[in-house]
């Protein structure tokens, strides 16, 4: 019997994705559901989790903090994420339009705070922005905060900070796209009656939206379960949804409650991933 | 009056010159051509018009304004370019309605305006499709109607047909020329392809190394080179060189050219005895005979052997080796039943004769543009004949 082609084609891929599929399953989609089912679990005083199940955890989630830091949570993503946009797509734009040599230079300044450790480089920004800092003492200087201010400690210092941080998660891949934009219909924009700043909006920011969605996911979904960044540049006031879970899990040693508020934060991160999917679909259907 | 003027620009690239101390005057309504092998600076040239690049040196008048240091759209100047540039995430519709939109017109105006360029451009049931679903020459349409729907004074054209297959490029041709007698605006075209220009130009400027060679009507083009760039660029010659002697008639002299019998050329450059004269002879001038032929006074006639022979069906090429070194390429178009004639093969003696108004004398002659010729240098053509002795 001779092998059909196409079925051993089919077989061919199912072999060669099936590793993937694998680890996916292993090490993500089981421990996710797990997560989940722990959320329905009793706890026990010693931080274990107990026999049977309850809906004690939902209950606790009720808790009248809990609206407010998770508001918190996603305002300040959200800022993080459009600061990050706002500030990638002009130095894209500009990446991309210089010549061969500039922009791998440019490309690799941009890499290079990143070979240092990421905690290191968090408290790095203590010691910039604590009152005694120089930020601070510049901007005193120059009379626009009163000497002695502290910069450290609230939502700003969070969103400053991982804005610095996750911008790389957001330049590099609009300037993949951007780097292969076809520069022609910026001229075509413009011999079409744009002037330079009409045609980067109508015409540049659109070609370069399969980066925008991107980047958007890249640092908005780290950023909802952030809790380092919020923790050292942060003060109470700023605690987000990662804070609170850390704090359940190790102070409290309650499992099945920080289960649950991950579970929470779960369907969070699920639904700009499925909105960014479902408008992708559509647009491709089109 | 001039309707378009480049006076005197010049461009320089990274201190290399693309365009040096060019000039010219285009006419209104006319289908204008920049012709030139890649790197002439036509393409430069036609950019600075559209407004992407500004001269270093010369002025820009367009209808008697000024419009060197305007911005592109500040110009009623539209240019189609080379790979269309159409807008991918907008729909044919958006993409010839862009210029309109921009310029905020209303919604009512736009919808007519966009349909009729549709009707014309033949597009209709496309408009709500992506410039990815679409082929080829679909999208060379969608170009010019995007162009055109802003009423520009000028369309300019970045090689419009490089990008289409060969049988499309011809149709294009046809319909190019169609679409510029239906809105009668000016067109000004870049391109490499001297067919494409000879085929569709009232007048053509022929460009090398940043250089306008000539300008003239296609004809004027092809029958009377200036330089020995233009005669080997458009279409095929045969260069001679040679010292001019008088002749009886004032209008023409006497040339010797090595190995030859005298030769009667046109002096229209008014040459004086002892200077060097160049002359382009295209392949169709000459006639081959296998006898001698009958002479009279304004016929110049040589003798030579045939090397080649390539049949094309509607003419024949041949090479001729003449005297004096010069290996003469001639085309002989078959206007009458061929079968029935003894065909000039391979090794035959043949006698060439033109006539001495059909030879014309170039201004000004560089060796380099031989190598534009289709005839190989005699060092090639001795390899090709040693190669079947090997054998």
């Amino acid at each position: 019997m001779k092998a059909d082609p196409v079925r051993r084609e089919r077989l061919v891929e199912v072999f060669l994705t099936a590793p993937g599929f694998v680890w996916l399953l292993l090490f993500f989609l089981l421990p996710t559901f797990n997560v989940l089912l722990i959320s329905f679990r009793p706890s026990t005083l010693t931080g274990g989790i107990g026999e049977g199940w309850t809906l004690d955890t939902l209950q606790q989630l009720r808790n009248p903090d809990y609206p407010g830091i998770l508001f918190r949570t996603l305002w300040v993503s959200l800022a993080i994420t459009v600061s990050c946009l706002l500030l990638s797509v002009p130095v894209a734009y500009f990446l991309a339009r210089c010549s061969q040599r500039w922009k791998t230079r440019l490309l690799l300044l941009i890499m290079i705070p990143f070979l240092t450790n990421f905690i290191i480089r968090v408290f790095a920004w203590k010691v910039i922005l604590h009152p005694e800092g120089w930020l601070a003492s510049v901007l005193a200087f120059a009379g626009l905060i009163p000497p002695g201010t502290q910069l450290l400690y609230n939502v700003r210092a969070v969103i400053l900070v991982s804005v610095y941080t996750y911008l790389p998660f957001a330049l590099l891949p609009v300037y993949a796209v951007a780097e292969k934009f076809d520069f022609a219909l910026m001229e075509a924009a413009m011999d079409l009656g744009c002037n330079r700043i009409q045609a980067f909006f109508r015409v540049f920011v659109p070609g370069i939206s399969r980066g925008l969605w991107t980047a958007t996911l890249l640092v908005l979904i780290p950023n909802l379960g952030a809790y380092v960044v919020p923790d050292i540049v942060g003060g109470h006031s700023s605690s987000m949804l990662g804070n609170v879970i850390v704090r359940r899990l190790f102070s409290d040693r309650n499992l099945p409650h920080a289960a649950g508020l991950s579970s929470v934060l779960t369907v969070l991160v699920l639904l700009p991933m499925i909105v960014v999917i479902l408008h992708r679909r559509r647009r491709e259907a089109h | 009056m001039a309707f378009l003027e480049f006076q005197n620009i010049s461009k320089t690239f990274d201190g290399i010159p693309a365009v040096d101390d060019a000039s010219l005057e285009i006419r209104k309504g006319e289908i204008f051509s920049l012709l030139g092998p890649s790197g002439c600076g036509k393409t430069t040239l036609l950019r600075m018009c559209a407004g992407f690049e500004r001269p270093n040196a010369g002025r820009i008048i367009l209808n008697g304004t000024d419009i060197t240091d305007l911005p592109p759209n500040e110009r009623r100047v539209n240019t189609i370019f080379q790979s269309y540039a159409l807008f991918p995430h907008l729909t044919i519709f958006e993409n010839i309605a862009f210029g309109l939109r921009v310029a905020r017109k209303p919604d009512v105006q736009v919808r007519e305006e966009v349909e009729k360029m549709l009707q014309i451009m033949q597009l209709k049931g496309h408009e709500q499709k992506k410039p990815h679903q679409i082929s080829g020459g679909q999208k060379q349409r969608v170009a010019i109607a995007r162009a055109l729907a802003n009423k520009p004074e000028i369309l300019l054209l970045d090689e419009p047909l490089a990008a289409l297959d060969l049988k499309l490029r011809q149709r294009m041709l046809v319909e190019l020329d169609a679409i510029h007698d239906e809105v009668g605006i000016t067109f000004i075209m870049v391109t490499h392809d001297q067919t494409e220009a000879m085929g569709i130009s009232d007048r053509i400027a022929v460009m090398n190394r940043g250089k306008i060679q000539q300008v003239g009507r296609p004809a004027e083009i092809y029958e009377t080179p200036l330089t020995s760039f233009v005669a080997a660029f458009i279409g095929d010659t045969n260069f001679f060189v040679g010292q001019v002697a008088p002749a009886e008639d004032a209008d023409y002299c006497t040339l010797r050219i090595e190995g030859f019998d005298p030769v009667l050329c046109f002096n229209d450059k008014k040459l004086q005895p002892g200077q060097t004269a160049y002359v382009s002879v295209r392949p169709e001038k000459f006639r081959i005979h296998t006898e001698v032929p009958e002479g009279h006074s304004r016929l110049n006639v040589l003798r030579g052997k045939v090397t080649d022979v390539i049949y094309e069906g509607g003419h024949t090429d041949y090479w001729v080796d003449g005297p004096g070194g010069y290996r003469i390429s001639v085309t002989r178009s078959h206007q009458r039943f061929g079968l029935d004639e003894a065909p000039i093969t391979w090794g035959a003696d043949v006698w060439l004769s033109w006539h001495a108004d059909d030879g014309y004398m170039l201004e000004q002659y560089r060796e380099d543009d031989e190598g534009l010729l289709r005839l190989p240098s005699p060092a090639d053509a001795s390899l090709l004949t040693e190669l079947p002795d090997e054998s």
